[in-house]
């Protein structure tokens, strides 16, 4: 066996997993698709996030906050290791709101949240002038916001780039340009690519995103997993304007304006229509109208890789055991829990995290 | 110093347009930036990467090295035309409040 | 929202062309370019210019002058100082104009984008005072201004027809630093018997050529390890030629090595392009007549392969008498008719360009940059930054553009993009066609989000997001 584990998918899930695999002194193989493969670790938002997050599941507001948590010690472990500033910011973040009504609304299901996490999910809510005096730039339109002081945001180009370094320094061999054309067990995995490679390993990881869905039954896992598409704007590298993120446009620390995303059902079409981003700068100048001013420069489409419920899928395959499953929609956030705490649950150590919740019997 | 630029033949017509604080007099219609070249100026802007002074580079809409700011908004100025009282800035090198 | 039976991205000769011949078949046409009048980078404001400076600028763009007076016909509708940022299935153009955004439909786009200086990344090419040889033919075409301390740097006719206008216009440059070597000549010469075909070419050449002997502008080829001095801006350049050191002050550098078809709106819509070894860039990939895989899309002019102002022309022509039959508005025997003398004369125009792509190739310095120059002008990020994100397994420049922002800033890649895929080529031993190039998308050039905000169907504000 050249590997311990063998990782399918290079994105920021892959990595971090096999980032924490390798600090434990394991052997890694990642395999990795091409510049052209759809890729939400260059397309999301950037966002280390809590608030919204597990309103029907408790377990993942406490799996979402126990990464965030994690994420200040694991990016200066990381910056340190490769010299890169991750651009963590956790000083809260808001959810912006046009109504009363629905400023309301979102409050009695935080507080229900708040209750059943026994208190531990510290928000507040901010009235237009509390607001402003937080956000100077905030529109007339903006009600109020929820500022959740657990949210924050990084740089996830940045993580991504600092994840691939560090798996190559810690001895992870990472083979890119990779489609897998076949898997099987006949001892340990035997992974087979369109280019004739064949890697071996005891176990494996599948963490391909969207091509899990594809990939995933192969190892007897459902894999139920849709992409939706979110398009994103970015301006001009802008001063200061925008303090903390909201759900609606964070500055980023090279300074454009991030603007986001759209929901939308469109299969496996990545691109970007006028009349999304037409609706994104509306809502973005409503939320902070000087933004009127500022010049789009560029704009993507990306696929988020979402489950019937939203929530992360970790699974254990019944059929080959040995084989995982670990695919998530928050891929930024929870990149820290992958780092640190998952490893121990595909380990079987004592002390793993409980993460059946997750597991596939939910959608059967 | 001699400006690097020379006028073949100089307009008649001069308006007033105002470049970082300063007031230049050009031609009226012309392309802006070549006009602020013609005046001697030879940094429009600094990047917001390094800080690094640039200028005027493709003149044909492409590069966006020759961005200036006017009436807060940041503009090419190879693809502006000189009008009388353009009020002209370095991008976002006022106050941020205001002029974005 | 107008509809259109064709809308033509481009008023430069291909663009012209197409509209004059396409309306002339009774076409609806709407032009759509940004500049404030029609002519394109090579008949820049030649309505305006040429009767104040045609003895300087030369014929070859006095010509132009029918064709933009072409475009008052009837059946066309021209936008001028229209900033295309969206083309979109339908076909939806999204633009802007006097600072509002605004839309038309149309059944066919014709993208007539023409050509971009290929990027010539060489220590020192971010400075102030260094500019692209088509920006000086710019200044002096539109605006006669011209610089008095001026160095030309690069290789290509175009560096002989400038110095030869600044020569004649009183100013001439202080000196022609050419990176064509003697070898690059002697391979030329295998393609002479075809350049000979295309002998009007070469006696513009030998002429301009005359000129700047006359004027004793000094001359040195085969130059490398070319770098442009300067703190605040350039001040001069230094360069090796034969062994010798040398270095010439100045005010204004001048870089030219080629020109590249400008493929952003193209790729935009996902166009399939291929590289070109000869001329050592990406095209579309095209039959005859300009149409690509995509239907409904044509692309004529320096935008499909760079072939200069006349076969523009004769190629907007052929995509018009193209499209004017797929609509019925002539049948196929007199479009073939009608093409059968302008495939000729295309022919014609082309049989010098080997030979002149193998004499003037471009400067391999700027081919391979050494790693601290920076490539991309925007973010700056150097050829160092791009070799080592190969190093951390990026195969195409889409990885690279994520891991160090190369193509992120507002050119979106104009000026980066064929070093990245060159870089990447190098460093991971694939082709150019392997290695890509940028997922180009909207917006085309930049758009402020008022403008945007002013097209929006729905209420601001109003959007809820979904939870997760």
């Amino acid at each position: 066996m050249s590997s311990d584990y063998v990782i399918i998918g290079g994105g920021v899930v892959g990595l971090s997993v096999a980032w924490g695999l390798l600090r434990r002194g394991l052997r890694v193989t990642v395999l990795d698709g091409d510049d052209g493969s759809f890729r939400a670790s260059r397309g999301n938002f950037g966002l280390v996030w809590v608030q919204s997050k597990g309103m029907n599941q408790p377990r993942y507001a406490q799996w979402s906050q126990t990464s965030a948590a994690a994420w200040g010690d694991f990016a200066a472990e990381l910056g340190e290791a490769t010299g890169q500033n991750l651009g963590l910011e956790q000083k809260g973040g808001y959810d912006f709101h046009f109504s009363e009504e629905s400023l309301q609304a979102t409050v009695e299901k935080y507080e229900a949240l708040k209750d059943k996490l026994d208190g531990d999910y510290p928000f507040e809510v901010l009235g237009h002038n509390a607001l402003r005096k937080e956000e100077p730039h905030i529109g007339a339109s903006v009600v109020g916001a929820i500022l959740h002081h657990q949210d924050g945001h990084a740089n996830p180009l940045r993580l991504l780039q600092a994840l691939a370094a560090d798996v190559r320094r810690m001895g992870g061999r990472v083979l890119t340009g990779k489609t897998v054309t076949d898997l099987a067990k006949p001892d340990g995995f035997r992974v087979t690519c369109a280019d004739g490679t064949v890697v071996e390993a005891g176990k494996l990881v599948l963490s391909a995103g969207l091509g899990a869905a594809q990939l995933g039954p192969k190892l007897g896992f459902k894999a139920p997993v849709r992409p939706q598409r979110g398009q994103v704007l970015i301006t001009e590298k802008l001063p200061k304007i925008i303090n903390r993120p909201s759900l609606i446009a964070r500055q980023v620390d090279e300074g454009g304006i991030q603007i986001g995303a759209t929901n939308e059902e469109v299969g496996l079409d990545d691109g970007v229509t006028q009349p999304g981003l037409s609706g994104l700068a509306a809502e973005a100048i409503a939320a902070y109208p000087v933004l009127g001013r500022a010049q789009l420069v560029r704009s993507w489409g990306a696929l988020r890789v979402l489950s019937p419920d939203g929530l992360p899928i970790y699974e254990e395959s019944a059929e080959m055991p040995g084989a995982y499953l670990v695919t998530c929609h928050s891929g930024i956030t929870l990149a820290a829990a992958h780092a640190r705490f998952l490893p121990d649950w595909l380990e079987g150590a004592t002390d793993a995290p409980d993460l059946e919740v997750f597991g596939e019997a939910r959608f059967s | 110093m001699k400006p690097a630029f020379l006028e073949l033949d100089p307009a008649a017509v001069r308006v007033p347009v105002r470049f970082a604080g300063e007031t230049l007099m050009l031609p009226e219609g012309a392309n802006l930036a070549t006009a602020l070249l013609a005046a001697g100026v030879t940094v429009l802007r600094h990047t917001p990467v390094s800080g690094a002074p640039r200028a005027p580079y493709c003149m044909m809409g492409a590069c966006f090295d020759c961005l200036v700011e006017v009436e807060g908004v940041v503009r090419q100025a190879c693809m502006m035309e000189v009008v009388e009282g353009l009020e002209i800035a370095r991008p976002h090198e006022g106050d941020a409040h205001d002029t974005l | 929202m107008t509809r259109y039976d064709l809308a033509v991205i481009g008023a430069g000769p291909a663009g012209m062309a197409t509209a004059a011949t396409a309306a002339e078949a009774g076409l609806s046409v709407c032009v759509l370019d940004e500049q404030p009048r029609a002519g394109g980078q090579i008949y820049r404001d030649v309505e305006r210019a040429a009767a104040r400076r045609g003895d300087i600028l030369g014929t070859d763009y006095t010509q132009g002058a029918p064709l933009v007076a072409g475009l008052r016909a009837g059946g066309i509708t021209n936008l001028a100082g229209a900033v295309v940022w969206a083309i979109e299935e339908g076909f939806r153009i999204s633009y802007t104009q006097g600072g509002a955004a605004a839309q038309i439909e149309a059944g066919r786009v014709l993208l007539a984008t023409g050509a971009l200086e290929r990027p010539m990344p060489l220590p020192g090419w971010t400075l102030p005072g260094v500019m692209t040889a088509g920006a000086g033919q710019i200044l002096l075409k539109q605006s006669g201004v011209l610089a008095r301390r001026a160095v030309l740097v690069g290789s290509g006719p175009l560096l002989y027809l400038i110095a030869a206008q600044m020569v004649r216009a009183g100013t001439p440059p202080l000196a022609l630093i050419e990176t064509q070597t003697r070898a690059d000549l002697i391979r030329a010469a295998r393609h002479l018997g075809g350049a000979l075909r295309g002998w009007r070419y070469l006696l513009k050449g030998l002429g301009l050529m005359a000129e700047i002997i006359r004027a004793r502008v000094p001359r040195y080829t085969g130059a490398q390890a070319i770098k442009i001095e300067g703190e605040a801006q350039a001040e001069a350049v230094t360069f090796t030629c034969r062994g010798r050191a040398h270095r010439i002050d100045c005010d204004t550098v001048f870089l030219h090595h080629g020109v590249v078809p400008n493929t952003q709106a193209a790729r935009s819509l996902n166009v399939a392009h291929a590289w070109d070894a000869a001329q050592q860039c990406f095209a579309p990939k095209l039959d005859e007549w300009g149409q690509c895989d995509v239907d409904g899309v044509l692309i004529a002019g320096d935008g499909g392969g760079i072939g200069g102002a006349k076969v523009a022309e004769i190629a907007g022509q052929l995509s018009a008498l193209h499209v004017a039959g797929e609509l019925g508005h002539i049948d196929r025997a007199t479009r073939d008719r009608r093409a059968a003398p302008l495939l000729r004369a295309r022919r014609q125009e082309m049989a010098a360009r080997p030979f002149l792509d193998a004499a003037y190739p471009p400067a391999a310095q700027a081919l391979a940059p050494e790693d601290a120059t920076v490539i991309c002008r925007c973010e700056e990020v150097t050829a160092g930054a791009i070799r080592g994100y190969a190093r951390l397994g990026c195969l195409g420049p889409n990885q690279t553009k994520a891991f160090g922002r190369p193509g992120m800033g507002p050119c979106q890649g104009r000026y980066c993009g064929l070093t990245v895929t060159a870089l990447l080529a190098d460093a991971n031993g694939q082709t150019q066609d392997e290695t890509g190039y940028y997922r180009i998308r909207p917006p085309l050039k930049p758009v402020t989000l008022a403008e945007l905000a002013a097209m929006d169907a729905g209420a601001p504000g109003q959007a809820e997001k979904a939870a997760e």
